[in-house]
């Protein structure tokens, strides 16, 4: 039996029934996306996932990526997966039709993605990376740029880096030192380090796409002073043959904490004369490229906590049906059982599940709501769906990668000892979620994100509205019958209550005493992701109950009340502590002189 | 040279299967299905013969409940050029036997003149491993069961197969119908641009009553429960006392 099982019941049932696949599908240029392709490709995903990705997650984390001589060598297996991946046409999946790709929507790629991340983390980065760079080449790169090097990264011939980060600048973008001189000829020579690459080098492909942020010589200074530049490994010709080995080398890479099969490199651009690179768009305009598409990339490292917490969740589950320690509680001299029989092996099981459910919920409902905000017909319904997409990004991110981190550690507890042992594989989930709550933008970043331009810009308007919407869900769940839905009302009601409460003040304190507001951001990101998710998850318990009112016997409804239930009394309880600490927590946050550290 | 492929919508290999309380059979309601793993070897088998030029056409073929259209799609996402689903209801559905399916191919073998019939040696839901042999019975062909290994060549199949002793090989006049075994191949994954196209491949549907079958079920299922638990082993001290475990109490040797 495959070790990662895609939960393609539970992923079916957030598509169609929760995040409306079938509306997505009546939008232009996304007829294709019907139910029945959506499950057919989610099944030939999920073998792929289970059957190629996932048996090298375990060894790649082991061997790790191996730099020598400023390249690297991949894991074994990685190679042949890769190849196999790519001819097998999933690095096209959500392209551009125009160079190749399949141009599906997002609410068809979210779940697929989901399955690489969960089966083979460090695997997924390499796709995902390139990605961004063909986003980034389409948002801004010349025609002939785009020609020359995005249909090969289309078919996963080549791949793609973003390299944006140096010694002196990684939250702080304005610091980039790498410079570009202009060649008199149309090209740059770029001079420069840049670390934390991602797939900087690798032996996966035959040529490797950077993009590279670099300053001009008379570039102002700060973030407007900011260039992006392409600079291949080799050189492509004319006619799309490889020409001679550009000036870009890895010179090391990075030993770290978790996905050790990806790897993170140190990249030398111009140490022997210099990198031949191309501008993409216009001069000083790099940064803002950047961030056109950082937020397609920062929801796919959201993804990257859902993922996590769902493989983490899967190997506890297993071994927790399968470990036999111990006898009932309550149930003296009975025969020994497996752990699922105690009571908090369930809970931190129901915790691990109910929160990645919540997350995945949110994130779903994001991804349909990107595809309206590009492809709807009404500009109204676009903008309304693009700044919801806009609020929630960094919640999606910042929550769920977050929350990854608490989910893969309680993995590590339903194991017990065996779970500090490497061999056990709990471990290697929470050593690799560790990263996303850090890259693309770290927790604080998202809140600071959320709080500042997602809402303190614009008076706190479109989290009105989203605060509107969740009240309409709570007019709903009081007309559902039963115990389970008033418990799920009052709790989401209480948590609605926090949210608006915190979102006031986080509006009001922003531009009053902004040092305050940030001392609060994250509390307040981790609030309204909570919140969302639990209004996400009272959403689906009213579509579950609405089918068992119908007549339909799948247990998956049922299931998906009762952990609704459990996280209104476990995770949305926690709102108002978070709101409390919102309102009333930065004065003691920013008491002490900094000597008194 | 054209080959008709029988596949089978069956319980997902990953899913622990439950026994029915009332003893009828297996729950399989609310589970995921998938192709029959052999059947799904019989389609790349077939595959590969049109990518090696040898046949011209693969017709992937499925008898049940409307639901089985998806299983033909995955068939067709794996390369078969066409379709047919023979559309029961799906009561007729549960109790489809082995000898109902392999008339209903027989009567669409008859009109649709294939010269090869690759299926898979067996379901993995009944395990009957019957439909190929008694198609190849009633259309009066040639069968060559448990195949690893298939070369067709002119109007004949060389057909390695899996027996006891070890290979077996036979020549088979065509048309023939021949039976997958495991080793026979690896099957791909299908691709996303192929998966994307099976979804307008043609697909078309028959009823048996076109057909001319009656499926009424011949046999009837007398009870079905689950394996008995295996016991709890026992640690032995030292081999003296093994062997004698394994001579007095389990008598094997």
């Amino acid at each position: 039996m495959a070790e990662y099982i895609a939960p393609l019941r539970e992923m079916q049932f957030v598509m169609q029934e929760l995040a409306g696949l079938e509306q997505v599908a009546q939008l232009p240029g996304c007829e294709e996306a019907t139910a029945d392709l959506a499950d057919a490709i989610l099944d030939e995903a999920s073998k792929f996932a289970g059957n190629v990705l996932s048996p090298l997650n375990y060894s790649g984390d082991q061997e790790g990526a191996k730099w020598a001589n400023n390249a690297v060598t991949m894991p074994a297996g990685f190679k042949a997966a890769y190849q196999q991946f790519a001819e097998n046409g999933w690095t096209a999946l959500a392209c551009d039709p125009e160079f190749g790709g399949q141009g599906l929507p997002k609410i068809i790629s979210t779940p697929v993605n989901e399955m690489w991340k969960s089966a083979n983390m460090a695997f997924s980065l390499c796709p995902m990376l390139t990605q961004g760079a063909i986003e980034a080449l389409l948002v801004a790169g010349s025609d002939e740029l785009k020609q020359r090097y995005v249909p090969k990264m289309v078919t996963g011939e080549w791949t793609g880096t973003m390299n944006l980060t140096e010694p002196n600048a990684g939250s702080d973008l304005a610091a980039v030192r790498t410079r570009a001189e202009p060649q008199g000829n149309g090209t740059y020579k770029v001079f420069g380090q840049k670390i934390f690459i991602t797939y900087g080098d690798h032996d996966m492909v035959s040529n490797t796409v950077h993009l590279v942020l670099a300053r001009l010589p008379d570039a102002p200074e700060g973030v407007k002073g900011i260039s992006l530049f392409v600079v291949p490994k080799f050189m492509v010709n004319a006619d799309g043959s490889l020409g001679e080995r550009n000036d870009a080398y890895c010179v090391s890479i990075e030993h770290k904490l978790g996905i050790h099969a990806s790897p993170t490199a140190v990249m030398a651009f111009g140490d022997n004369g210099g990198a031949i690179g191309y501008l993409v768009g216009q001069e000083n305009r790099g940064l803002e490229y950047m961030f056109i598409m950082m937020n397609a990339a920062r929801f796919a490292v959201g993804m990257e906590g859902v993922a996590l917490a769902e493989r983490a969740y899967q190997r506890a589950r297993d071994y927790a049906k399968e470990r036999i320690q111990g006898t009932e509680v309550g149930v003296r001299g009975g025969p020994k059982v497996a752990i699922i029989k105690h009571p908090d092996v369930r809970r931190m099981l129901m915790n691990m599940r109910s929160q990645t459910e919540a997350m995945r919920a949110l994130a779903y409902v994001v991804a349909a709501a990107m595809d309206a905000a590009k492809h709807h017909p009404d500009e109204v319904e676009r903008a309304k769906n693009q700044a919801f997409a806009d609020l929630m990004i960094p919640v999606v991110k910042g929550w769920s990668t977050e929350q990854s981190i608490e989910i893969a550690s309680t993995g590590v507890q339903v194991h017990g000892g065996m779970g500090f042992i490497e061999e056990t594989g709990a471990a290697q989930h929470l050593r690799d979620a560790r990263i996303t709550a850090i890259y693309e933008g770290t927790t604080a970043i998202q809140a600071n994100d959320l709080i500042g331009r997602k809402m303190a810009r614009e008076g706190g308007a479109t989290m009105k509205a989203v605060l509107g919407l969740m009240q309409q869900t709570l007019g709903k769940l009081a007309e559902a019958k039963g115990e389970q839905f008033a418990v799920i009302r009052a709790r989401l009601a209480d948590g609605v209550a926090a949210l608006a409460k915190a979102s006031e003040y986080m509006v009001a304190t922003y531009g009053s005493d902004i040092k305050a507001a940030h001392a609060g951001s994250v509390p307040f990101l981790k609030l309204t992701g909570i919140v969302a998710g639990g209004w996400q998850m009272a959403r689906a318990a009213l579509i579950a109950q609405a089918k068992i009112d119908g007549g339909d016997a799948d247990p998956f409804y049922a299931a998906k009340v009762i952990t609704t239930r459990f996280y209104a009394d476990h995770i949305l309880t926690q709102a108002d502590g978070l709101a409390e600490s919102i309102v009333a927590g930065a004065s003691g946050t920013m008491a002490l002189a900094e000597d008194q550290f | 040279m054209k080959i008709l492929v029988p596949v089978k919508r069956v319980v997902d290999y990953n899913v622990k299967v439950r026994v029915k309380s009332d003893g009828t059979g297996v729950d399989i309601a609310n589970v995921k299905m998938s192709m029959n793993p052999f059947d799904e070897i019989a389609v790349e088998e077939a595959v590969r013969l049109k990518e090696a030029g040898i046949a011209t056409e693969v017709v992937a073929v499925s008898a049940g409940a409307a639901a089985c259209q998806e299983t033909l799609r995955a068939a067709l996402a794996i390369g078969a050029d066409r379709a047919i689903l023979i559309e029961t209801s799906a009561e007729e559905a549960e109790t489809l036997q082995p000898l109902a399916v392999a008339k209903l191919l027989k009567a669409l073998a008859d009109k649709e003149q294939p010269q090869l019939v690759i299926c898979g040696k067996q379901a993995i839901d009944d395990d009957a491993n019957q439909v190929g042999q008694m198609l190849a019975a009633l259309a009066n062909w040639p069968q060559a069961t448990f195949a690893s290994k298939v070369v067709v060549a002119g109007d004949k199949a060389t057909v390695t197969r899996e027996v006891d002793g070890g290979l077996e090989t036979l020549e088979v006049s065509l048309p023939a119908v021949i039976s997958t075994d495991l080793r026979l191949n690896e099957p791909r994954y299908a691709t996303l641009p192929n998966i994307m196209k099976a979804k307008k491949k043609p697909l078309d549907t028959v009823k048996p009553a076109d057909l001319g079958v009656d499926v009424a079920p011949r046999l009837t299922t007398v009870k079905v429960a689950e394996p008995a638990k295996r016991q709890a082993g026992v640690m032995v001290a030292d081999v003296a006392q093994l062997v004698e475990k394994l001579k007095n109490e389990a008598k094997v040797i």
